[in-house]
């Protein structure tokens, strides 16, 4: 059995999701993505008709079942100090970050 | 007797009328966790002892002093002579993935470990609103991610209280276990794949699964946005359908929330089966999955207790009046797992970007240069292999260039399979039934760390039950009995949009014409050994 996910079509992923791995949790994961690729797999032998429609939901929404929408307007927040408590740094009620780093376009 | 004897709707009848206060009830729901649990899930966590090996371990976090001032308040609410909601007094445990202001909400996850929620999920609202009381919030697979609560961060993780040697499903693991074991009446759970049905099958209670967008997600952590679904756990069908009907309806803080009217689900339960048609696939008695040395897929009948166990549970309906129909083809079931490894992969990933370090939740404490090396450091120590699989897999399989191989694909077989269900309960067509019976699960619960680490065999436990979340339709596991090992087996019921009413009247059918049979007598092993026996 061929592996879809190389090594290096690995890497890229891992880089891309912004994560980092020691060389045991990458054999894991790149096996257990591979074994889940071969499961999906299944499913191209399935004939599948052109009008058979993509489903988003299980369930279809009607106009009677679904909510109205809410009116668009601006509602105070009543614990904005609560919120930004949860944030690592903040100042003068906004949450601070560092600088991104600038990115080079190919 | 012990008070937790009862049913919750029975504690609330007590407590509404004067007979039991909350507090006696939430008092002996303490003592119960204090005998069975054991330590509670953690970051900081050692070696298991043998004690520690003998108990659930379902709360992450109790929060026994805000319970018992729930449940003074409700006690003087009746004293005063005041109206007290449908659940009075009755103590529920939540899983760690629904928001309840001021406490800890961790999804099992160490990147959200010091996260306190500012808000209350709409469906915890509702059961507190009618008077229940919050014991506290229970644990489950990281992110919800699993069937057996052995990936959350937080260990020990959630021990079956039949069987402590053995998992008790997940992802709801520590709300299937926490009602099991007498901790508390009932838990709120979630299903995105089967993640409330299958640990009600394998801790032997009951489990549903609302119709997607019956209960509000508003303050539920999200994993597969289109499959998630709040529902009741509870020792019975009435408990179930009880605390369904006080946390269902539409909510303006979720647009998906249906507004559709709720039944009493409660007053029309003994309505009976007579009547009722209730359908049986042989694609629902077999297990297909792949064969881990060469990948193809491998066919084989189900467990035959398990099976047994399902048709007999069809003959006690049959005697109660429901006609069993037989031989309904489902042959789309069979790509549920495949079309479930895309579309909540996809989900998973779009749903777990947001977690950075830098609004709320774990931040690294290493040197970073700039956010990209934030991002990364904390997203790596924050998030276990579990959620890092769905990511790496939602982000691969929805990349522009392999979208219509794998995603649009899986949504149209998605398609499929909710066409399976209809052409069953289609009223003009050839089997029109009014609910389909299957077993719960392919196997009753596994020995812990069995199949934890093999993410294909651990997503086939879930085969029969993620039918149901693709195609949106309300099901529903209830105790039919044990194998020969002495694990509780459970059965499925699965009915069309919005009929959860026709499963709680077959469910309490089927409970009730089992009421004496000897099986029901079977006690949790967690109970023998603490001296609970009731």
């Amino acid at each position: 059995m061929t592996d879809e996910i190389t090594p290096e079509l690995f890497e890229h992923l891992v880089d891309l999701a912004a994560f980092a791995f020691d060389p045991k949790e990458a054999e894991y994961l790149r096996r257990e993505l591979n074994n889940q690729l071969r499961a999906i797999h299944q499913l191209e032998s399935i004939s599948l008709d052109p009008d058979v429609p993509l489903a988003s939901h299980g369930i279809p929404y009607t106009p009677q079942s679904s909510p109205p929408l809410r009116e668009d307007k601006w509602v105070e927040c009543d614990n904005p100090e609560e919120i930004l408590a949860q944030a690592p740094q903040v100042g003068d009620g906004y949450i601070i970050v560092p600088d991104t780093p600038p990115t080079k376009l190919d | 007797m012990s008070i937790l004897k009862h049913s919750a709707f029975e504690i609330a009848q007590k407590v509404r009328t004067g007979e039991l206060s909350a507090v006696e009830v939430l008092e002996e729901a303490i003592r119960r966790v204090e005998a069975v649990d054991g330590q509670p899930g953690s970051l900081a966590h050692g070696d298991l002892s043998e004690e520690d090996q003998s108990k659930v371990h379902a709360f992450i976090t109790l929060t026994a002093e805000q319970a018992r001032q729930q449940a003074l308040c409700i006690d003087e609410q009746v004293k005063a002579g005041e109206e007290v909601g449908p659940l009075a007094g009755v103590p529920v445990s939540i899983k760690d993935i629904f928001c309840v202001k001021g406490t800890p909400s961790t999804a099992g996850s160490r990147i959200l470990a010091n996260f306190i929620a500012p808000y209350t999920a709409t469906p915890v609202n509702r059961l507190e609103e009618a008077g229940a009381i919050v014991l506290g919030k229970v644990n489950l697979d990281e992110f919800t991610y699993g069937s057996s609560t052995e990936s959350s961060a937080f260990q020990p993780s959630t021990r079956n209280p039949w069987d402590t040697s053995r998992v008790p499903g997940g992802s709801s693991g520590g709300s299937a276990a926490s009602v099991a074991a007498g901790e508390v009446l009932l838990s709120l759970g979630t299903d995105t794949g089967g993640s409330i049905r299958q640990p009600a099958a394998f801790c032997g209670i009951v489990g549903l699964k609302p119709t997607y967008g019956r209960v509000s997600r508003y303050g539920l952590i999200a994993f597969g946005s289109s499959l998630d679904c709040p529902g009741p756990i509870a020792r019975n069908v009435r408990d179930a359908a009880l605390m369904l009907s006080v946390m269902a309806g539409a909510d303006p803080h979720d647009s998906t929330a249906a507004r559709v009217p709720v039944p009493d689900y409660v007053a029309s339960l003994d309505k009976g089966v007579k009547g009722m048609r209730i359908g049986l696939s042989p694609d629902t008695m077999q297990i297909v999955f792949p064969d881990p040395k060469t990948g193809d897929m491998v066919k084989e009948a189900l467990p035959a207790e398990i099976k047994k166990a399902t048709l007999q549970a069809a003959e006690v309906l049959a005697k109660q009046g429901a006609e069993i129909v037989e031989d309904i083809p489902m042959p789309n079931l069979v790509y549920g797992i495949p079309v479930y490894f895309v579309i909540s992969r996809v989900e998973a990933a779009s749903n777990l970007h947001r977690f950075d370090g830098v609004k709320y939740g774990h931040r690294t404490q290493s040197s970073f240069r700039n956010r990209h090396e934030i991002y990364r450091q904390t997203r790596s120590e924050g998030f276990g292999l579990q959620p890092k699989l769905r990511i790496l897999m939602g982000m691969y399989v929805s990349a522009a260039q392999y979208s219509e191989q794998y995603y649009q694909r899986a949504l149209r077989v998605r398609s499929l399979i909710r066409s399976d269900f209809e052409k069953s309960f289609d009223l003009q067509g050839d089997y029109r039934v009014d609910a389909l019976l299957t077993p719960t699960t392919p196997t009753t619960a596994f020995k812990m760390a069995d199949v934890y680490g093999d993410s294909i065999l651990m997503q086939y436990a879930d085969q029969l039950t993620v039918p149901a979340n693709h195609a949106g339709i309300p099901g529903i596991s209830i105790p039919a009995g044990f194998d020969g090992e002495g694990l509780p087996i459970g059965v499925q019921l699965m009915a069309p949009d919005f009929k959860e009413e026709t499963l709680f009247q077959a469910g309490y059918a089927f409970e009730q014409a089992t009421e004496h049979a000897d099986w029901r007598d079977r006690q949790p092993q967690v109970l023998r050994s603490s001296g609970g026996r009731e």
